[in-house]
C-alpha cells in the first residue's frame, strides 16, 4: 500500500494523546498529583487528539462531508472511529474541567469513561486495518496490539516530560513506566514483523484470473499512464528504502530512546530527546506498516505494456 | 431466490479489442454516472477513471503460449467486502437486483472501500474526489425508452464477439446462468469468499474436426 501521511500522522498523534491520557489518569488514581499537572497534561492530550483529527481530514476527498461518516457504525470500524474520537475528546475535556474545579467524583466518572473511550479508539483504529482479511499483513490481533502498545509507550514518555516540568516527584516513575511500555510495545512489534515475514500470499495471478497455467505473466494492464490502482496500492519506493525505514524504526522506537533515558538519568533534556527520537521512529513504523502490506489487487497491475 | 444481475465474460472469445472499455467510458461519461474525469488526456502520461479495463496475459511457456485477454470490472459480489466498511452508506448493494453502487452525493472520498476490494475494481475520480465503479449501466438496463434488446450494459452491446453475457445468474434459465453451468464458469479469487456475481468462462481447446 502507499502510505498516506494524513493517516500516518493521525494514528501516531492520536495514539500518543490516548496514551498520555491513560498515563495521567493512572497517576491520578495511584499518586494524586497536583491538579495543575493533570489539567496541563489533558490539554496536551487534547491538542494531540485534535491534531490527529485535523490530519485525518486531509485523507478525505470531500472533507466537508465528513459528518456523514457517523452513519454506518453498525458495520464500519471507520464509522465507529469517527464517533469514538470526538467522544474521547469530550470526555477528556470534561475530566480536565472537573479536575480543575476539584469536583472529584465527577472527575473520576468522566476519567473512567474517557479510559474506556481511549481503549475503544485503539480498537477502532486497529480494526480498520485488521478487519481487511485479504491484507494479510494487517489481518491479525497484533495490529490492534501494536497500535495500542506503541501509542501508550509514546504517551507515557510524554507524561514523563510533563511531570519533569510540573510534577517532578512523578517524573522518575513515569520514565520507568515509559521504558517498560516501550519494551513491551517493541517486543509486540517484533512479533508482528516476524509473523509477516512468514506470510504466504493466499492470492496468486492464477487465482486472480482463473487462468490455469503454471507460467502466467501480464502483458498489458489496460492503461499506459498509470491509474488509481497503480497510484494508491503501490508505495513505489525501492526495496532498499523500505528496509532502511524498517531499521530506522527498529532503532528509534525503543533501543535509542531507552539508551538516552538510562544514560541521561531521566533528566528533562534526556526525556525530550527520547520522545522526539521515538516519535520519528513511530512515524517510520507507521509508514512501514502501510508500505509492507501487499494488496491482492496489485496482482492485476504488474506490467504496463 | 432474489435476482442477481451480473456479467459472464467468455475468455475463449474475447479478442482484446477494448470496445467494451471505450463504450463503457462513452456511456458512463455522461448520464447518471458521469462524468468520468480524465487527467492529462492528451499529454505524456494520460490517466483517467474507467469502470472497465481490458488486460492481457500470456499463459504457458514459449512457444506453447496462449494470449488471454481479460476484461476486468466490478464483480458485483454477493458478499461485497467494500459495502460494510463504507462509513457513510454511500456504497451499497441493491436488494432488488444485487447491483453494487456508489451514491456519489454521500461519498466522502476516504477510499476505504477501494482498500477493502481485493480486485481493485474501484477508482477514485481525481477531479470529483469521489469513488467510482461499474454500475452495470443501471441507467440503461431499466430504461423503457430503449428498445428491449438494447436494455443491456453498454459493454455487452459493444462486444463484437459476444464475449459478454448479461443476466440474472440466480435464474437458472437465464443465458448467463446457463453459460456458467454448462461452460465451466468460475469466480475470481474464490479464496476470499466474496462470491463474485460476475463469472468468467475459461479458454477451451479447439479440436479440429476429424
Amino acid at each position: 500500500m502507499k502510505p498516506a501521511w494524513s493517516v500516518v500522522l493521525f494514528t501516531t498523534l492520536a495514539g500518543a494523546g490516548q496514551g498520555l491520557f491513560l498515563a495521567l489518569f493512572a497517576a491520578d488514581l495511584l499518586a494524586k498529583p497536583a491538579r495543575g499537572f493533570l489539567f496541563v497534561g489533558c490539554a496536551v492530550a487534547l491538542a494531540l487528539l485534535g491534531a490527529g483529527l485535523l490530519a485525518s481530514f486531509f485523507h478525505l476527498g470531500k472533507p466537508l462531508r465528513a459528518w456523514r461518516a457517523v452513519a454506518m457504525w453498525r458495520t464500519s470500524w471507520l464509522s465507529r472511529e469517527v464517533i469514538v474520537l470526538p467522544a474521547t475528546m469530550v470526555l477528556v475535556l470534561l475530566y480536565s474541567v472537573f479536575t480543575a474545579l476539584a469536583m472529584e467524583r465527577a472527575a473520576l466518572a468522566a476519567g473512567a469513561l474517557a479510559v474506556v473511550a481511549c481503549i475503544l479508539l485503539f480498537v477502532c483504529t486497529g480494526m480498520i486495518y485488521a478487519c481487511l482479511k485479504f491484507l494479510q499483513e494487517w489481518a491479525s490481533p497484533l495490529t490492534l496490539l501494536n497500535f495500542a502498545a506503541l501509542g501508550c509507550a509514546s504517551g507515557v514518555l510524554l507524561a514523563a516530560i510533563l511531570a519533569a516540568a510540573l510534577q517532578p516527584d512523578l517524573a522518575h516513575d513515569y520514565a520507568s513506566a515509559a521504558l517498560l511500555a516501550g519494551l513491551l510495545a517493541y517486543v509486540a512489534r517484533l512479533f508482528s514483523l516476524l509473523r509477516n515475514r512468514t506470510l504466504r500470499p493466499k492470492s496468486t495471478l492464477q487465482s486472480a484470473t482463473g487462468i490455469r497455467a503454471g507460467k502466467l505473466r501480464q502483458i498489458a494492464q489496460g492503461a499506459m499512464g498509470g491509474t488509481f490502482n497503480t497510484r494508491e496500492f503501490f508505495h513505489g519506493r525501492p526495496e532498499a528504502l523500505v528496509r532502511a525505514v524498517r531499521w530506522t524504526f527498529l532503532g528509534l522506537v525503543f533501543p535509542l530512546p531507552a539508551a538516552i533515558l538510562v544514560a541521561g538519568a531521566a533528566s528533562a533534556s534526556a526525556l525530550l530527546a527520547a520522545f522526539a527520537l521515538q516519535f520519528v521512529g513511530l512515524l517510520a513504523e507507521r509508514w512501514y506498516f502501510f508500505a509492507e502490506a501487499r494488496h491482492p489487487q496489485n496482482l492485476y497491475y504488474q506490467a504496463i505494456a | 431466490m432474489k435476482k442477481q444481475l451480473a456479467l459472464v465474460i467468455d475468455l475463449n472469445v474475447c479478442v482484446g479489442c477494448h470496445a467494451c472499455a471505450t463504450s463503457c467510458k462513452e456511456w458512463n461519461d455522461g448520464g447518471a454516472a458521469g462524468p468520468l474525469s480524465d487527467q492529462n488526456a492528451y499529454g505524456k502520461d494520460p490517466s483517467g477513471t474507467f469502470f472497465n479495463r481490458v488486460q492481457t496475459f500470456e499463459a504457458g511457456e514459449f512457444p506453447a503460449t496462449d494470449t488471454v485477454h481479460f476484461p476486468k470490472s466490478c464483480l458485483h459480489c454477493e458478499d461485497p467486502p467494500c459495502v460494510p466498511v463504507c462509513p457513510t452508506g454511500a456504497s451499497y448493494k441493491r436488494a432488488e437486483d444485487g447491483i453494487v453502487l456508489v451514491d456519489y452525493d454521500k461519498c466522502i472520498g476516504c477510499k476505504y472501500c477501494a482498500w477493502a476490494c481485493p480486485y481493485g475494481a474501484r477508482e477514485l475520480d481525481e477531479s470529483q474526489k469521489v469513488m467510482k465503479k461499474c454500475t452495470l449501466c443501471v441507467d440503461r438496463i431499466y430504461d423503457d425508452k430503449l428498445p428491449e434488446a438494447e436494455r443491456k450494459p453498454a459493454c455487452v452491446m459493444a462486444c463484437p464477439t459476444s464475449a459478454r453475457l448479461f443476466g440474472d445468474i440466480h435464474d437458472p434459465e437465464s443465458e448467463a446462468a446457463r453459460a456458467i453451468r454448462e461452460r465451466g464458469g468460475y469466480a475470481l479469487m474464490p479464496e476470499w469468499e466474496t462470491k463474485p456475481a460476475n463469472h468468467y468462462l475459461p479458454r477451451r481447446k479447439t479440436v479440429p474436426p476429424a
